[in-house]
């Protein structure tokens, strides 16, 4: 039972930073934009987040903070692909390089040349410390973040399927050239769909720095964008396919710590390549065929054929 | 004037163009944050060209993001996203040293056949990503990341074993001398050769301070094959057919599924080949235990990218970036410079080589105001008369 209970407290925590990337990436697909550079404005986020909490002791203004600058690498990402009907994966890929150099080159000049931030206050956890401390119940007790990611997740829902904006985007995704002549704003709804997609990232990047450990370091944000990227399509670019993706890849990551812990017949390298594989042989068996959006990744440009 | 609108037409302009903005930026970065940029920059040329060894060491560094560079261009130009070149290359190093170890023939055998089994074991991963895609659909940047993080382990696996790995270390067993593709391992290393080497200084320093090998020549080699293969031959017909319109190539009668699988299988092959090299080209000649990833595919799409995805363009590109990273070491140690701002100064350049309508975008503009000039001229002219 503590076993189960452990698991589940794990894959929440390992899972949260993937839902952000994850949903920015949904966003951002749905309209269009193939965004490779999720990974980029994690880190981004994260030293932000890092930063920002250590100077103001406050990590909920640093979370707001982190989604901010996440947002400002997406403009970056949106002028290059929507304005300037740029290679939408070579802009992806030169932010994901520009972005880890930005972040160590500030953590540097701020830290007085150090790679890493000191310990900075993190998120509260949803039920406050003293929750059944002494109990294996204490395990369940997540950090904020993650109760954020699940809300983020239901808010995206309900916006893209509920709503006349949320069907404009879906719109934009698939024929922009039919949404444009019906009055719909291509240019406009992709901005907006790659600012939102870097505020979650950046929340993403916050809550590994903010959330789950208590510090920038180089290695705090290393492939979370891509594993969040592969559950995009793992869940069909939809909000709540992509969060179970997000939760498998949690509970697999979970699954490796636990079996790890104990004496294992296993060598500790073979099981470290349980997520991947499985992730691999779920795709095979039962996902199969992926359907992009069908305009993800082709620029839009007005009056074309 | 004419010369610069056609050469901004070409498509080197576009890159070139991108190098600069990428420089004017880190200049901008470095002036804000306290840093003379002339002096950095002057720095970061000594240390990329200021010493024989220097010069051969950024050709030894640019050797496997070269090929991984062409791996990428290669898969780009057939439609094919290859994210995987991280996992196929350390494949080729796992491949190469088991191989390195257990088999020891003389030089001209198990040279090729240690190179080859780390090309092949990269194939085989690559192909694998392909037949994933080909057969069940599933996106080839998904099965390469997670590729990635396998073979990332399976190193380690290898490393771990009783049979490779060295004791009280963190390394697995040297390969067998007779692997080496240095220049002149062993003479190099005698008492003749040292005698001689003393005598000339800049010879020594290139061939006893450094790991050359003939790594760069094969790169170079495969790059000009590889865009043969895709532009002269039937095959690489096939393949940019089915990247541009798969539907159109399937009518045409082209297997698509197999052409999918093919080109993986190369471009996997391609990076294994990296691996390799660097495992009979530069010491320790053997694989570590990684923590994380190393960056070689990762660098390789900077690479492609820079260079336009043309397989040839990734020669100067891999240069300019083992140059700028190479260097970028010594302007940290003697300026304090962070090394990132290197980072950040690819990052710009691949971002500007993202818009490839900016340089034609410019030689338009300049056209249109010389020729809005001339009928200023004109008019100006018509109106004396």
């Amino acid at each position: 039972m503590d076993k189960v209970v452990l698991l589940l407290g794990i894959t929440l925590m390992y899972s949260t930073p993937l839902v952000f990337g994850a949903l920015g990436g949904v966003i951002s697909e749905r309209s269009g934009v193939t965004n490779i550079g999720i990974e980029g404005m994690m880190v981004i986020g994260a030293i932000t987040a890092a930063t920002t909490s250590y100077f103001t002791g406050n990590p909920w203004l640093a979370f707001l903070a982190a989604g901010a600058a996440g947002a400002v690498v997406a403009l970056l990402h949106a002028v290059a692909s929507v304005s300037f009907a740029a290679d939408q994966t070579v802009s992806g890929v030169a932010i994901n390089l520009l972005a880890p150099g930005i972040a160590l080159f500030s953590c540097r000049r701020f830290f007085d040349g150090g790679a890493t931030t000191p310990i900075v206050t993190k998120l509260p956890k949803v039920f406050g410390d003293g929750w059944m401390a002494d109990t294996p119940w204490a395990n369940l007790n997540v950090n904020v973040s993650t109760l954020i990611a699940f809300l983020a997740c239901v808010i995206m829902w309900f916006v893209l399927y509920k709503t006349k904006w949320g069907l404009r985007v879906r719109a934009v995704g698939e024929h922009p050239a039919a949404a444009d002549t019906l009055g719909i704003d291509v240019y406009k709804t992709r901005y907006v769909c790659v600012l939102v997609s870097g505020v979650l990232a950046g929340f993403g990047g916050a809550s590994v720095t903010i959330g789950i450990i208590s510090q920038f370091t180089p290695t705090a944000i290393a492939g979370q964008g891509f594993i969040a990227l592969a559950a995009v399509i793992f869940g069909k670019w939809t909000p709540f396919g992509t969060y179970g993706a997000c939760l498998l890849f949690g509970a697999t990551q979970a699954l490796t710590i636990i079996l790890g812990g104990g004496q294992s017949i296993i060598p500790s390298s073979i099981l470290a390549m349980l997520p991947y594989v499985m992730t691999i042989i779920v795709l095979v068996l039962f996902v199969g065929r992926s359907v992009a959006p069908k305009a993800d990744g082709v620029p839009y440009i007005k009056g074309s054929r | 004037m004419n010369v610069l609108i056609k050469f901004l037409k070409r498509p080197v302009a576009s890159s070139l163009l991108a190098i600069l903005l990428g420089f004017a930026v880190a200049a901008a970065i470095l002036a804000t944050t306290g840093f003379n940029p002339f002096e950095t920059f002057g720095t970061l040329f000594y240390g990329a060209l200021g010493k024989p060894k220097y010069i051969t060491n950024v050709i030894i560094k640019a050797t496997p993001i070269l090929l991984t560079g062409v791996s990428v261009a290669f898969a780009f130009q057939t439609g094919l996203f290859n994210r995987g070149g991280e996992g196929q290359y350390v494949r080729g190093t796992s491949c190469a040293t088991i191989v390195g170890v257990t088999c020891n023939f003389p030089a001209p055998i198990q040279i090729p056949l240690v190179v080859l089994s780390g090309a092949l074991g990269g194939a085989l991963l690559g192909a694998l990503v392909g037949f994933l895609k080909a057969h069940f659909g599933i996106h080839e940047v998904i099965t390469s990341i997670m590729t990635n993080w396998i073979m990332l382990y399976l190193c380690n696996f290898v490393v771990s074993t009783e049979a490779f790995h060295k004791p009280n270390s963190n390394t697995a067993l040297t390969v067998n001398p007779s692997s080496y593709t240095m220049v002149l391992p062993q003479w190099k290393m005698s008492d003749e050769g040292i005698d001689y080497l003393l005598k000339v200084p800049w010879l020594r320093d290139i061939l006893l301070k450094t790991d050359l090998n003939f790594g760069f020549v094969v790169a170079i080699f495969v790059a000009v094959l590889a865009g043969i293969l895709l532009t002269r031959t039937k095959l690489g017909y096939e393949l940019r057919a089915v990247g541009f319109n798969p539907e159109a190539a399937r009518f045409t009668g082209i297997g698509v599924k197999r052409s999918v699988v093919t080109c993986m299988l190369i471009s996997g092959g391609i990076c294994g080949l990296a691996g390799a090299l660097n495992i009979t080209g530069i010491s320790p000649h053997t694989i570590t235990t990684l923590a994380s990833q190393e960056g070689y595919g990762f660098n390789g799409l900077s690479v492609a990218f820079i260079a336009g995805c043309s397989t040839v363009g990734c020669i100067p590109a891999s240069l300019l970036f083992s140059g700028l990273t190479y260097g970028g070491m010594t302007v940290q140690q003697m300026m304090g410079v962070p090394s990132e701002i290197i980072n950040i100064m690819i990052g710009v350049i691949v971002f500007f080589t993202a818009l490839p309508a900016m340089a034609p975008k410019i030689a338009t503009w300049l056209e249109r105001r010389k020729k809005a000039r001339q009928s200023i001229d004109t008019d100006a002219n018509a109106g004396e008369a």
